[in-house]
């Protein structure tokens, strides 16, 4: 008779209303939703890569705005993932009781995890592409129309992050508790997974904690498709970011119908 | 759309909802502890009961929204907990505290909440005017839901229950926290609802809403079903007619009489509470004490809920 948290979720369309209903409320706050997604590479970009690059030269052989320019994308697209997955998720499963609205309908947890996962990869997405088209603005982008082949990356690396946002969002008693995050896991992989500078500088024991941090293996492989170089073991790094992706999902329904199920 | 007169309950037709066993624990407390009930199409039923009674928990379980330990429940027909979505597809919920969409206005709420049933907005366009006319929120379709006063959300979020024209619509405490005007409102939307052959489903601790709506009660108390009829068959079945309330100093021999004259007394505080068939001998003995000040009243629903679950606080 019981339900297990731990039953496997199903895919329904229903999940696509999640999606409608976050991107009507998205369109009204765009003007500063766009503000922020542009603005702030342009800055970075600006002050870092001509800037600091002055004084750099090149990195790895690539021209120091170049090399932080593919970086960013990445790292971008992790920071929007996880502020939506935790403060806004939070915000509505917690204060707003959008969810528990939603759950009155024939939509079940499945569906809401389900379309909020796909919602935050978007807006991960979305952020990639304002970075790319500032860096093209910028020159930064040797790659030409091949850059675009990051994009569906930084979409599997937004699922990959926004499950484990959303697991932060199901056990969180207040917007503090995402603080641990942030600074556990969101900062370390900001600065150790060769966003500002390669990893092979680390020494051997920190280069092999590097490679469990999923942010290593989206740079791996969507600074080279930027810059126009081979990627290598592209296949395992793929693999690194799926796996987060599928299991992130499975423990995020679980832990938000721990949370919401009576 | 606006007759007022209750239907008569259709008795040939089988039950809506069938409970039998009900049984849901949380660690060691029995929040619901064996519950039996049936709901007849277009009935009006009532949970009443004390905080803590288990009539939410009982309501989240005909949602699909709670789990139960044992026992069985059909609605429409169909088992829960295996045809939830189907059975959620057919009814409206009206939780106990409003939890519209801020993001969006009120139109903008109707809209989206008939996108999570799956409803295409051109199919819905219709019923949306039909809702906000309804509800008198026409002037307030394109206002934002953090504008509205208590009453207009309230209003709002049992239109957004309508919004997939159910069968069956659950209201949790509707009108708790209401000035008088939007609960009379409210009420007399309820009975165009039920008017329509809506079955309504309610729980509530306003014995004049139960009175007024509920073509049958159940009264709960600590997970369980003290008694069930409807409000005039609860009242005769447990209290006397009429009841004579006293207000001031009461000495000890004078309740002493009070109670040999009576069916039954009490006293709460500073009050004497006295339940008969026959006020008019009562009445007229205490015309001799004019420093009491005396209420005469037909005994009602709330007399029956105290007797059945007795006059200690619940917290």
């Amino acid at each position: 008779m019981s339900r297990s948290i731990w039953a496997l979720p199903h895919f329904r369309w229903a999940a696509i209303a999640v999606l409608e209903r976050n991107f009507l409320v998205w369109r009204k706050l765009m003007g500063p939703a766009i503000v922020l997604n542009f603005g702030e590479p342009l800055i970075y970009l600006l002050g870092l890569g001509l800037g600091l690059g002055h004084w750099v030269g090149t990195v790895a052989g690539l021209p120091y705005l170049v090399f932080l320019a593919s970086g960013v994308v990445a790292s971008s697209a992790m920071t929007t993932v996880s502020f939506e997955g935790m403060y806004s998720v939070f915000t509505r499963m917690v204060p707003q009781k959008t969810y528990d609205a939603m759950m009155a309908t024939p939509m079940d947890i499945d569906d809401i995890v389900l379309g909020e996962i796909i919602w935050a990869a978007l807006k991960g997405l979305f952020s990639a592409v304002a970075i790319l088209v500032v860096a093209a603005v910028l020159g930064a982008v040797p790659g030409g129309w091949m850059a675009l082949w990051a994009l569906p990356v930084v979409f599997l690396m937004g699922l990959a992050f926004a499950g484990p946002a959303i697991i932060m969002s199901a056990v969180a008693g207040s917007y503090d508790f995402f603080n641990y995050y942030f600074v556990l896991i969101v900062t370390p992989m900001f600065m150790l997974s060769g966003v500002f500078f390669p990893t092979d500088s680390f020494p051997a024991a920190l280069q092999a904690v590097v490679q469990f941090l999923p942010l290593t293996h989206a740079v791996e492989v969507i600074r080279p498709v930027i810059v126009g170089q081979p990627v290598t073991q592209i296949g395992a790094h793929l693999a690194v970011l799926s796996g987060f992706a599928v299991l992130s999902f499975y423990l995020a329904v679980a832990m938000v119908r721990r949370r919401l199920w009576v | 759309m606006t007759g007022l007169a209750k239907q008569s309950t259709p008795l040939l037709k089988s039950p809506v909802v069938q409970a039998s066993g009900l049984v849901k624990s949380f660690g060691t407390l029995r929040a619901v502890d064996g519950i039996d009930f049936s709901i007849k199409p277009g009935q009006c039923f009532g949970f009443l009961g004390p905080n803590g009674a288990g009539k939410t928990t009982t309501l989240k379980m005909l949602m699909g929204l709670a789990d139960f330990d044992a026992g069985s429940l059909s609605i429409l027909g169909q088992a829960l907990p295996q045809a939830a979505r189907a059975i959620r597809a057919r009814v409206g919920l009206v939780p106990q505290s409003d939890n519209l969409d801020p993001d969006f206005t009120v139109r903008e709420n109707l809209f989206m909440y008939a996108r999570f049933f799956g409803l295409k907005r051109a199919t819905v366009a219709a019923r949306v005017e039909a809702l906000l006319e309804f509800s008198e929120l026409t002037h307030k379709a394109q206002a934002k839901v953090d504008t509205l006063s208590g009453g207009m959300k309230r209003r709002l979020t049992i239109a957004r229950a309508l919004i997939n024209d159910p069968e069956i619509v659950v209201l949790d405490e509707p009108t708790t926290g209401l000035d008088p005007q939007v609960r009379h409102v409210i009420w007399a939307r309820l009975a165009e609802l039920q008017a329509r052959g809506v079955t309504l489903i309610l729980t509530t601790h306003y014995m004049e809403e139960a009175e007024r709506l509920c073509d049958e009660l159940v009264v709960m108390d600590q997970g369980r079903i003290l008694d069930q009829g409807s409000p005039t068959d609860l009242i005769h079945r447990h209290v006397e007619s009429d009841v004579i309330e006293l207000r001031g100093e009461v000495s000890e021999a004078l309740f002493m009489t009070l109670r040999s004259m009576s069916a039954h007394a009490e006293r709460q505080g500073t009050a004497v509470y006295i339940y008969t068939h026959a006020p008019m001998p009562i009445l007229e003995f205490l015309a001799d004490a004019p420093e009491l000040t005396i209420i005469h009243r037909r005994a009602g629903m709330e007399d029956v809920f105290l007797r059945l679950t007795g006059r200690g606080l619940r917290e």
